[in-house]
């Protein structure tokens, strides 16, 4: 009986390499195969294969892997530079140093921080946060401290302490400036911090505990008594300022304040909630695993947010939400749908591989550019996204779990597609400081955010397979000074450059939009522009325009 | 709306060039199609429903359920309506149609937050981390989508704000935004038809070589939007978003504000065909000083917008077809707080609908005196959704499969609330 399990395994194995992958598997190995992690999430992607019976699509192209790491990696496509000096490489591992390059070199800091700060500066504030009248957040603030932490590489664990537990003056150019504040300090003062007490448990822990603000959860173990427990730990937080402030020229501010309770007990600072039968119960600070900690409200005495976040740095759920969005965000899908909800409810796709993955990066001590690096050498991240003959039933589109024997399409987001457009297009580039740019950015992405203008910053994304989306490519201000008579621009640049012939110009686009070169059918295609045109710069600007509306280009694939 | 035709070119040819460049998803040419079928012969006996948006929770108290003498009751008046019921003093040109709108006094709801309230009420559903509901828009028009099929123009529109989403229904019914004045983003293409015509068939290459390397259906997807859009950009449908060829006197019925020119296009959808609008009016969070705010500027443009609807859909003969819905994500405290504002309040509120076939002039249930409660039965956002839902022809017994593979049924099994019947 005690072989029969490791024999299990090994037969398991042993059926995956004689299949139709033999050939994945010797390609991967000048890859990622040298790392122990990145081997044993080969192994437990594998072994849902077998218990699925699917087998992987082929290995992706080296310029479709490329593609796709610049993007999930810095946020934009490689420039034409880039992606011919990754497939001319020769080198066996180069798939590896192309990581390490994104990762750690410093011509790419700006960009990787920038890519993760914009991330991270959606999750924790949403795409409007800030942009409002109403609001004490400072986007620039926010941004900053994302910046900072990612460029530095900070470790998760105290990224995340120092957002749960900030106070100080939200706004870069404020003496007491503490960009982290951001975070709170529009979420702890309506309705009793519910917005604090609900994003910190979905985003650092992955617990979704708002519906059980008011009643307990039908089909889930959070009691609304969990979420009033959570919810003391934030009853010492206070936001001050906001337009009166502005008025007075006093500052925004986040800070602890002693908690009295709603009992006005402070050495019992207690809070009170009712049941969906009117009955009146009271809560204490206790974390979701149980621990209980001191109720007394005096911030010298027990300052409950870093206590908050003493305990969330001890739980396992930190680094499974952790691992779990870092995954999907390079895979497409997470082990859980939600990503952010790990509660006991929530069956993982995937349970043994993120708990590995997690326990892996507690062990790194939390080294984000680790688990990056483990995640985009698998197996699973290398793989082609074009349908094989055995895996068609791998459709985590029709909502079963994903097995990740493919590659999933999905859209670049808005921020990767204005990166995106920049770098590929050379339109308005490094025009103004970073700040500036920033701006930019932000001013041009607020078309698709729309807020909805209540008190509590709710908004909602119009960006993606949309009418409005489609009618932006087609006749935008970006893609009309990309496509457009402007000189600067890559297309006028190749229009000008008399090295090259009209073959090499056409390759250079479909290079630089869709990192390959054009069929013999796209060819005569481009031809019949240029007869239709007979003007050399404006066939390109055709074609250009043509590849920055396909489905292959706004698509990472 | 600046939609124009190039240069030199009459529209039916720029049409003629499109259509040569359209039909993405390997479907019949559809463009030329808009050029025949006029705004009229479109609507005959079609429903059509408005949502009339009061973002961020009016207080019904003051509008439609008045207190006077009671110590919730603030100080506005109730006037007599040409239906059954008083309402506000401060909404005479309403109270003039009343005779077609009923009150539902009975409302009492749980979600108090604008989040939550905007989506329950939209949805029929309270908000589910794991699960993404259609809101009323993509629902009535994914229902109703299918019997006009000569319809260029999205199915769902939303005037002077955003809604909710379509949920597990899918981003082809996705609210499509505009502005007031009937602004469409990027809607211009200044470039000769040829030149746009080659641009497509070129595109087309590029598109369906994409396609067919077998990446999954989003990149089919992509193409059928790319479709709708082209369809778009060419109908002459688009005209309905041009309010200003409306007469003087049509726009200063309605008002010369962005509810006011909100309702006008809402009418000129419906008359075009779209089955489901939604139309803004936001500023309803009043937490404190609220008389004054309802007084000069809320209510005003609400009675004149809303009055001028009913009165010109009426005039025309379709407000037996189009269905109104007047409602925001929650009513507001009776008791009138410290700084004479009010705030969040779910437990006890109003809605108001009427046209579609539901009965007007009614008042449906009641309050208690000061208004704090509901006395006898209440009804909820699920009630209410599938009323509207029985007026637009769509069967109750409807049901979504969500992408989990949960069957959904159609508003969450709301009762009907039999008085409008």
């Amino acid at each position: 009986m005690i072989h029969s399990i490791p024999l299990f395994l090994v037969a398991a194995v042993f059926m995956v390499l004689s299949a139709s992958t033999v050939k994945a598997q010797t390609e991967m190995e000048s890859a990622g195969s040298t790392i122990l992690e990145v081997r044993t999430i080969d192994k437990l992607v594998r072994d849902m294969w077998t218990a699925y019976d699917v087998q992987p699509s082929a290995v992706a192209t080296d310029a479709e892997w490329c593609r796709r790491l610049y993007l999930d990696l810095i946020g934009r496509i490689p420039s034409v530079k880039e992606l011919e000096s990754f497939t001319d490489d020769k080198s066996k591992n180069k798939r590896g140093e192309l990581v390490d390059r994104l990762l750690n070199d410093d011509q790419y800091t700006e960009e990787y921080s920038r890519n993760w700060t914009t991330v991270w500066t959606n999750l924790l504030i949403g795409r409007t946060g800030g942009n409002g009248n109403n609001s004490m957040i400072s986007r620039a603030g926010m941004q900053k401290f994302l910046r900072d932490s990612f460029a530095r590489n900070k470790p998760y664990d105290r990224m995340v302490y120092e957002l749960v537990t900030a106070s100080g003056h939200p706004d870069p150019d404020d003496e007491k400036f503490n960009g982290a504040v951001n975070y709170l300090i529009d979420k702890v003062n309506d309705e009793n911090a519910a917005q604090a007490t609900a994003a910190t448990s979905r985003i650092f822990l992955g617990l979704q505990v708002q519906c059980t603000q008011c009643h307990n959860h039908p089909f889930n173990e959070w009691k609304q008594q969990t979420y009033w427990e959570m919810n003391a730990f934030f009853r010492q937080a206070r936001a001050t300022g906001g337009r009166r402030a502005e008025m007075t020229g006093a500052s925004n501010e986040l800070a602890d304040q002693d908690f009295r309770g709603e009992g006005n007990n402070i050495e019992q600072a207690d809070l009170y909630y009712e049941l969906r039968n009117g009955l009146i119960k009271v809560a204490y600070p206790v974390f979701v695993d149980g621990t209980v900690i001191d109720p007394h409200g005096s911030v010298e005495r027990t300052n409950r947010r870093q206590k908050l976040a003493e305990l969330m740095l001890e739980s396992k759920y930190l680094e499974m939400s952790m691992v779990n969005r870092t995954w999907a965000h390079f895979l497409g899908y997470g082990f859980t749908k939600p990503v952010d909800d790990l509660g006991p409810h929530n069956q993982p796709s995937h349970p043994e591989l993120l708990g590995y993955l997690a326990e892996e990066f507690r062990k790194s001590e939390f080294d984000m550019r680790t688990l990056i690096r483990w995640i985009v050498l698998s197996e699973a991240y290398g793989l082609s996204s074009k349908i094989g003959n055995g895996n068609e039933s791998d459709s985590p589109e029709s909502g079963k779990p994903p097995l990740f024997s493919r590659f999933y399409l999905r859209q670049m987001d808005a921020e990767e597609l204005y990166e995106s457009l920049l770098v590929a297009s050379r339109a308005n580039a490094g025009v103004g400081n970073y700040d500036e740019q920033e701006r930019q950015k932000n001013q041009w992405l607020q078309q698709f955010a729309q807020a909805f203008g209540t008190d509590e910053g709710d908004e909602m994304t119009s960006f993606n397979g949309t009418i409005p989306q489609v009618l932006m490519m087609f006749n935008g201000e970006m893609i009309r000074e990309a496509t457009g008579p402007q000189s600067g621009n890559l297309v006028n640049q190749l229009a000008n450059n008399a090295s090259m012939d009209a073959k090499e110009k056409i390759n250079y686009l479909f290079l630089a939009g869709l990192a390959r070169r054009p069929s013999r059918d796209e060819l005569a295609m481009t031809q019949q522009l240029y007869s239709a045109r007979q003007n050399v710069e404006h066939s390109l600007q055709d074609v250009w325009w043509v590849i920055l509306n396909s489905n292959e280009f706004i698509f990472n694939h | 709306m600046q939609f124009q035709v190039p240069d030199g070119m009459t529209r039916r040819h720029f049409a003629k060039h499109l259509a040569g460049a359209s039909a993405f998803a390997g479907t019949a040419l559809a463009l030329g199609r808009s050029l025949s079928a006029s705004a009229a012969s479109l609507k005959a006996n079609r429903k059509s429903a408005i949502l009339l948006w009061m973002g961020g929770g009016p207080s019904t108290i003051d509008i439609w359920d008045l207190k006077p003498g009671s110590n919730t009751g603030g100080p506005f008046k109730p006037i007599a309506t040409t239906g059954e019921s008083q309402i506000c003093e401060f909404m005479p040109l309403v109270a003039q149609q009343m005779d077609k709108l009923s009150i539902i006094r009975n409302m009492s709801t749980r979600e108090a937050d604008h989040d939550r309230g905007r989506y329950y009420m939209h949805t029929g559903y309270v908000p589910n981390p794991n699960m993404e509901h259609p809101g009323y828009g993509s629902v009535i028009a994914s229902q109703l989508m299918h019997d006009r099929g000569e319809l260029d123009l999205p199915p769902f529109v939303s005037v002077g704000g955003p809604s909710e989403g379509p949920g597990f229904l899918g981003m082809a019914w996705a609210p499509f935004t505009v502005d007031s004045n009937g602004n469409v983003r990027n809607l211009e293409m200044n470039l000769p038809p040829d030149r746009l015509t080659q641009r497509m068939q070129a595109l087309r290459l590029l598109e369906t070589g994409f396609i067919n390397e077998n990446r999954g259906q989003s990149a089919t997807e992509h193409a059928k939007v790319l479709q709708k859009t082209l369809n778009l950009m060419s109908s002459q449908q688009m005209s309905a978003f041009r309010i200003q060829t409306e007469s003087p006197e049509i726009l200063a019925r309605y008002g010369d504000n962005n509810f006011g020119k909100g309702c006008l296009m809402a009418r000129r959808l419906v008359e075009a065909g779209v089955p489901f609008i939604e139309v803004n009016l936001g500023g309803w969070d009043d937490h404190q000083n609220i008389f004054p705010s309802l007084q000069n500027t809320r209510l005003p443009m609400l009675d004149q917008g809303m009055s001028a609807l009913v009165e010109d859909l009426t005039a025309r003969g379709l407000l037996e077809d189009t269905a109104i819905i007047w409602m925001g994500e929650f009513g507001r405290t009776p008791r009138i707080n410290g700084n004479t504002g009010r705030d969040h309040w779910a437990r006890s509120w109003s809605v108001v609908v009427g046209g579609g076939g539901l009965k007007g002039g009614l008042a449906i249930g009641k309050t208690n005196e000061d208004g704090t409660a509901v006395e006898g039965p209440s009804y909820s956002s699920e009630d209410v959704m599938a009323s509207v839902c029985k007026s637009m022809g769509i069967s109750l017994d409807t049901s979504f499969t969500s992408n989990d593979g949960r069957p959904m049924k159609i508003a969450n099994s709301g009762r009907l609330i039999e008085e409008l019947s």
